[in-house]
């Protein structure tokens, strides 16, 4: 490769509160076009924004889970542009002072770490959405704007231009997404909007120290999107180069269905925002003893836990890796062992069987109708030799289905193991006297053929038969 | 200060304010003399003058995360320029 992608990433993310960041009009998603504004958040002359507590609140928090000095000071700005979407004309946002700076996340692509520097997170409020009267905004003569959006509380999170890859971009999406999931702060779902991914992208040549010229990339709805569009453009700009051409320095949307960006030719005066100090607002200050505070209150995240479920649980690092992604996932895998259940055990009945069921339901694990005190039982069934693995799966199966406890299912359907000697050994002679080819096989030397065997009679007791009984009972009877 | 014609062009083009070319010389010397004035500032030494966020000394004002009734939808929609099925109508906005 001769040359280098290099991304950073501005992530929004739009924050779980009751009320709007300035105003007490609702957050809620959906309501009638301009049925959630007031004066505040349609900008009217004459009223005052309040800052709501718990954007601070959640602020700090994120700051804390991703490494950041949390400023003493900080304070909000207007960021000037026009544009329908805001009704006053300036966006409150947060300039020279932001609540957090000197992040990092750390992420794992290839079976390597890299450290994501991030620059700095602010607050600010979010715009309205513009409804164009044609099919597209170059065939409409008018816009329709809802302004219940305006005011919504956002994070912006901006990271330094550390990611090499679309692949890395992505995981870094992951990462951040999965945290702020832990500190349900916010919905994160990139395909209804509630975290947006814009992106800036350059190439250079392997080796050199020297960004190259950066476009911005909007509109990547989902991780696959994001992760398309960086490796999109990358190439596009290195074969530009290649042909002796320049990259300009400007916005470019991501188009989903023709899998390219497109420019969006932005003047370069467009973007002088003229941020001043909000008059408006007041400044804020933070305490020591407030970041104290607020780093109590912080559940443990997915790094740590990572290490605990490979310390406490011996998983693997892949394992814990994918069973703490989710809160409600790291969360079931607790709770089953708590419940007593051996910790890998568990960790393969949910990683296996349970994954696909959760996956097929489109569902998360903290809505899974086997609940993790169920698992534990119907993997002491096993352990107890009540039922064995095979019919496990089924057993799990009926409890997705009804809800009901492993040994009501087990008493239910007849499932439990057959142990005892007598039918087990009837069993075997029958197989045995129905296999004469494989019983010569196995005489004869060809030790596989004992397999075959076994599965006949576990067929012939429809799985309940104790699978180790079976085995040693066959080598006995055939070496008679 | 003096201030240029382009930078007049800029500003006017940043605050959408239309300015006819026969205005343009009055509001060059209008800006410069506002600017030369401001400019005196210029001579004080603030050297370990911390920069003035806000000219009230107030900090920390909140509200709780609670929801009030937002506006009727009638009266939020009483100052549009023009309406359109409970939207805010506004010219076509395209950014080229
Ligand atoms: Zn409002």
């Amino acid at each position: 490769m001769k040359y280098e992608t290099v991304v950073g990433l501005e992530v929004h993310t739009e924050l779980k509160t009751k009320s709007k960041i300035f105003c007490g009009c609702t957050t809620e998603f959906g309501g009638d076009q301009n049925t959630h504004v007031c004066p505040v958040c349609l900008g009217l002359p004459g009223c005052l924004p309040v800052l709501n507590k718990k954007v601070l609140d959640y602020a700090i928090k994120v700051g804390l889970a991703l490494h950041c000095d949390i400023l003493g000071f900080n304070k909000f700005d207007r960021k000037n542009y026009y544009y329908p979407d805001l009704p006053k004309n300036f966006q409150t946002s947060q300039y020279d002072l932001p609540i957090c700076l000197n992040g990092y996340l750390d992420i794992e692509v290839g079976g390597k770490t890299r450290r994501i520097r991030i620059t700095r997170i602010h607050m600010e409020e979010d715009a309205g959405k513009l409804v164009h009267s044609g099919s597209t905004i170059s065939t409409s003569d008018s816009s329709n704007v809802d302004y219940n959006r305006t005011g919504v509380p956002l994070l912006e999170i901006v990271s330094e231009p550390d990611m090499r890859s679309g692949e890395e971009a992505r995981a870094y999406v992951e990462k951040l997404r999965s945290i702020l999931k832990y500190l349900d702060v916010s919905d994160v779902r990139m395909e209804e909007g509630s975290l947006r991914c814009d992106a800036n992208i350059s190439v250079r040549l392997v080796g050199d120290d020297k960004l190259g010229t950066k476009t911005e990339i909007k509109n990547m709805n989902s991780l696959s999107a994001l992760q398309k569009g960086v490796e999109y453009e990358a190439l596009r700009q290195a074969e530009l180069v290649d042909d002796g051409g320049q990259v300009v320095q400007e916005t470019r949307t991501w188009d989903d269905g023709k899998g390219m960006t497109l420019s969006m030719r932005k003047k370069e005066a467009e973007n002088d925002y003229r941020y001043f100090p909000e008059p408006d607002l007041v400044p804020l200050t933070i305490s020591d003893e407030q970041i104290e505070d607020a780093r109590k209150t912080l559940p443990e995240l997915p790094d740590a836990k990572m290490a605990r479920f490979q310390d406490e649980y011996g998983l693997s690092n892949e394992d814990s890796r994918i069973l703490t992604a989710l809160r409600e996932t790291a969360d079931y895998l607790d709770a089953t062992v708590k419940a007593g259940a051996d910790a890998k055990g568990a960790a393969n009945w949910m990683l296996g069987d349970l994954s696909k069921m959760v996956n097929e339901a489109n569902i998360t694990f903290k809505d899974a109708p086997v609940k993790p005190e169920q698992l534990a039982k119907m993997m002491a069934l096993i352990t107890k030799g009540t039922i064995s693995g095979k019919i496990a799966k089924k057993v799990l199966a009926s409890m997705w289905d009804t809800g009901k406890d492993p040994d009501v299912i087990v008493e239910e359907q007849g499932l439990v193991q057959i142990t005892d000697t007598g039918a087990i050994e009837a069993l075997v002679k029958q197989v045995i006297a129905d296999n004469p080819k494989s019983v010569e096989d196995f005489k004869s030397g060809k030790g596989k053929a004992i397999g075959f065997l076994v599965g006949q009679v576990m067929k012939a007791s429809k799985g309940k038969a104790n699978p180790g009984m079976v085995n040693q009972m066959l080598k006995e009877e055939l070496s008679k | 200060m003096k201030i240029s014609h382009e930078e007049i062009q800029k500003i006017a083009l940043l605050s959408r304010l239309h300015i006819p070319d026969e205005k343009l010389a009055e509001t060059e010397k209008a800006l410069s003399d506002i600017l030369t004035y401001v400019e005196q500032l210029e001579e004080l030494d603030l050297t370990d003058v911390q920069p003035m966020a806000h000219a009230v000394p107030l900090y920390n004002v909140y509200r709780e995360d609670k929801v009030v009734p937002s506006l009727d939808h009638e009266l939020a929609l009483s100052n549009a320029p023009e309406e359109d099925n409970g939207y805010f109508k506004v010219p076509r906005v395209v950014q080229e």
